[in-house]
């Protein structure tokens, strides 16, 4: 099993970043324009060189009252009278103008959230384009939308708070469905990747959209708390930690306020002993490595039949010693940097329980950078069901493997957490995926293959994973009254 | 029951033999090995052909490419002028440039290898030669067994020959098997034996797992390279069918501990095609595979590219097509 070095040796192969253009300091989108806010400006860094980036402002209750006033001037003067097929048009330009620049947002993406290029390129942007040219389709055909409500009416101010591991495409999971179903939204990107929001308060600009339609206000949690809590706002979506979920459920409780909570999670990867293995692997090390692992529905703890564990092991280390971590603008890199040091402290403390658990820990030897914050892609064997590293989100690039012998004993463990936002089954037989998918508790189940998204495809979970659906004619309803 | 299973007691010499002692234990073996899921090796082979390979890494990969080249004419027109001038490129591919690395073999008809082997004397280019009644391979065993010794008493170094794709489909492993077996023996009737590369087709066998059980069977069977395609047959090499039968020779290796060549051939016309295809041997069955001995590309048209772009590296422009020869 043992490599030898190889001759080939790809030679740095850097994204420029000539594309975009930084600027010093960032205001707040309120209304259609970039204004100061009232809080104290903070920085955001790049997580793999830890240089300063910018200056973002931060919003106050102030600012967040004003950005909910202008979204709701929007909501009642401009976007909930003009019909459907017009407000699609502006969501088809959105769509158009990101493709347009989507090298410009990819590189940004990777600088600001330290993810490699070839993700932030290959699967961040398009994807977002994908949403909003998908929701674009539905703004004139809502009254198909939720079966039995022939004229549903969009809800009003959306205040939208979104996570710093998909920046820009959480932005469009959220936009995109508020605006097709004639919602305006305040939004709140997390504090360590603003930019790319910022960016997209540019494409709104680009795309005339009336001002107030789309407000981007930035700050941290008090910011997102006031967000969330004011009066006038209809509707809440959050993606994030479910720390922070629960107490956004405890805030909006017992008000008119809607709200979908896509929270953590801690899936399940299930291999069987059938399963087409190579395929398999590739599964496993998508699942949780792409992205750093700072993926909710990230397939976080491998489930794999005892009788196949051993070489099904071998092969996936093989596999993981021809991973790349380093530089998120190379285009050879296959993970990047953990998004922040407190991130990357969590992943640590998480991981050194493990070990002090009793599990085996395993990384295949890869030089880390010295500046920024890195972890390196890492398996846990031996794990049981009573490991904390088996029950709690870590949320970075580490895998947690454990066995089963049935199938029955693997729905048990698969569903033996508190969450249920994915899972993902790998077997050649389909009767056996049929029997598995209708007995996992999560809201999305995989069969041979792994973190595939698809505007179409309603995405959400169970239990402390959330509630709620993004995505598809689910996810429209949520948005709708 | 998994490939983790039938082949564990590979190393085992009798297990080995035990696979192909009968058809119903062929059948068994190959169709033991895991599936390939079809999408998700399509996926994979996608994102490997995303590599950016620049600068050091691209001059590696183009002098490799180059050494790797079975350059090929394999054309009812086919003359002895055509041959020998195809023999004169593959010695000295790039005629302004002494430091350009000569092609691995040239790959012809059995009857043009005496033409072919004079022409290349002790330049080191092997001569590999088609046989087996390629490329269609419908013929009696005994001609395609007149075809091979034709073959290796013209002095041919290398033997191409072609699966009987319709004992394959059909499910005559071991008529196949039996076939690759009396080739071989052929090919060691004379000095040190020729290499033997075996042909699968994998245009005409179309899934992915019967690509892997074909593998398994040919290398099973003693072939010393597995080799995609005729290049009659469309379509021909793809990445996708290279990372199975790479995974196929891996696999074998870390069975048996005996390494097995590959030989894509048909359809890799750019450089870039050829690049991908050598991240794919790095990246997947291992950096061991990156040496003419065990990885060649059946290949025409790509040797010029290879120059073009190996001229563009070094003098930081292009120039046309004119400025190489066409052999």
């Amino acid at each position: 099993m043992a490599q030898t070095p190889s001759p080939f040796e790809y030679a740095p192969a850097p994204e420029s970043r000539a594309i975009v253009d930084i600027r010093s300091s960032y205001g707040l989108f309120i209304d259609g324009d970039f204004v100061d806010g009232g809080g104290r400006a903070f920085k955001t860094i790049s997580p793999s060189t830890e240089e300063v980036l910018a200056e973002v402002a931060e919003a106050d209750e102030a600012d967040v009252d004003a950005a909910v006033k202008a979204a709701r001037r929007a909501h009642t003067r401009v976007w909930s009278r003009m019909v459907g097929a017009e407000r699609a048009k502006y969501l088809f330009r959105i769509a158009r103008i990101i493709q347009e620049r989507a090298r410009e947002i990819a590189v940004l993406e990777s600088i600001d959230n330290g993810k490699p290029i070839k993700e932030s390129r290959d699967v961040d942007i398009p994807t977002a384009a994908a949403h909003f040219f998908y929701h674009a389709g539905w703004a004139d055909k809502l009254e198909y939308a939720v079966p039995g409500n022939p004229d549903p009416q969009p809800l009003g101010v959306a205040g939208q708070v979104i996570p710093w591991n998909f920046p820009f495409l959480m932005l469009a999971w959220k936009i995109a469905p508020a605006l097709a179903t004639g919602n305006t939204v305040v939004l709140k990107p997390a504090e360590t990747t603003p930019l790319t929001a910022l960016l997209f308060a540019e494409i709104c600009q680009q795309a005339d959209l009336p001002p107030g339609v789309v407000n981007i206000i930035t700050g941290a949690g008090e910011t997102g708390r006031a967000l969330v809590s004011h009066p006038d706002v209809d509707k809440v979506a959050f993606t994030g930690s479910t720390d922070v979920g629960r107490a956004i459920a405890r805030a909006v409780a017992g008000t008119r306020k809607k709200v979908t909570l896509e929270l953590g999670g801690k899936a399940a990867n299930i291999v069987f002993d059938d399963a087409p293995v190579d395929q398999a692997v590739e599964g496993i090390v998508n699942g949780i490595f792409f992205n750093q692992g700072h993926v909710c529905c990230a397939g976080s703890r491998l489930l794999v039949q005892e009788s196949i564990a051993e070489e099904f092991l071998d092969r996936l280390k093989r596999r993981m010693t021809t991973l790349r971590v380093g530089d998120p603008l190379d285009k050879n890199t296959d993970i990047g940097a953990i998004n922040s040091h407190v991130q990357l402290e969590k992943i640590r403390e998480l991981a050194d329980i493990g070990e002090a658990e009793g599990a085996g820990r395993w990384s295949p030897p890869c030089e880390l950078p010295d500046q920024g914050f890195w972890f390196p892609p890492t398996i846990f064997t031996g794990v049981s069901q009573a490991h904390r590293i088996a029950r709690e989100e870590i949320f970075g690039p580490v895998l947690s493997v454990i066995t089963f012998r049935t199938p029955a004993e693997a729905v048990e463990k698969a569903n033996n957490t508190p969450y249920g936002l994915s899972a993902g089954v790998w077997t050649d037989k389909g009767s056996l995926i049929l029997w598995m998918a209708s007995r996992l508790r999560a809201g999305v189940v995989w069969s041979n293959t792994f973190n595939r998204f698809d505007p179409a495809s309603p995405f959400g979970g169970y239990k402390e994973s959330g509630y709620g659906r993004e995505g598809g004619r689910h996810g429209l309803e949520g948005y709708l009254k | 029951m998994t490939l983790l299973s039938s082949t564990a007691s590979l190393r085992d010499g009798t297990a080995l033999a035990a696979a192909t002692s009968s058809d119903a234990a062929l059948r068994r073996f190959l169709h033991g090995l895991p599936g390939v899921d079809q999408v998700g090796a399509e996926q994979r082979a996608a994102s490997l052909a995303t590599r950016s390979i620049k600068t050091s890494a691209k001059a590696y990969a183009l002098d490799l490419a180059i050494r790797m080249v079975d350059l090929t004419t394999l054309e009812g027109m086919d003359t002895p002028g055509k041959v020998r001038a195809l023999c004169s490129k593959a010695v000295r591919p790039d005629p302004a440039d002494p430091t350009c690395p000569h092609t691995a073999a040239v790959c012809v008809y059995p009857d043009m290898v005496a033409t072919a082997k004079q022409a290349l004397g002790d330049s080191g280019v092997k001569v590999a030669s088609v046989a087996t009644a390629f490329p269609s391979g419908r013929a009696a065993l005994d001609v395609k067994l007149a075809d091979t010794r034709e073959a290796i008493e013209a002095g041919a170094d290398e033997v191409d020959m072609v699966i009987d794709r319709g004992a394959f489909l059909s499910g005559r492993y071991l008529e196949v098997c039996d076939e690759i077996v009396a080739v071989k023996q052929a090919c060691d009737t004379t000095g040190d034996g020729a290499h033997l590369k075996v042909i699968l087709e994998t245009g005409e066998l179309q899934t992915y797992d019967n690509v892997r059980r074909a593998s398994w069977l040919a290398m099973l069977a003693g072939a010393h390279f597995i080799k995609t395609s005729t290049g009659k047959v469309s379509p021909a090499a793809t990445l996708p069918v290279a990372l199975v039968m790479l995974e196929a020779v891996r696999d074998y290796r870390e069975a048996t501990g005996q390494m097995v060549g590959f030989k894509p051939a048909g359809g890799i016309r750019t450089a870039k095609d050829a690049i991908r295809h050598l991240v794919v041997v790095n990246e997947v069955a291992g950096p061991d595979w990156l040496d003419p001995d065990r990885f060649r590309f059946g290949a025409s048209t790509l040797l010029n590219d290879l120059l073009m772009q190996r001229t563009k590296l070094r003098t930081g422009h292009y120039s046309g097509p004119d400025y190489f020869t066409l052999d």
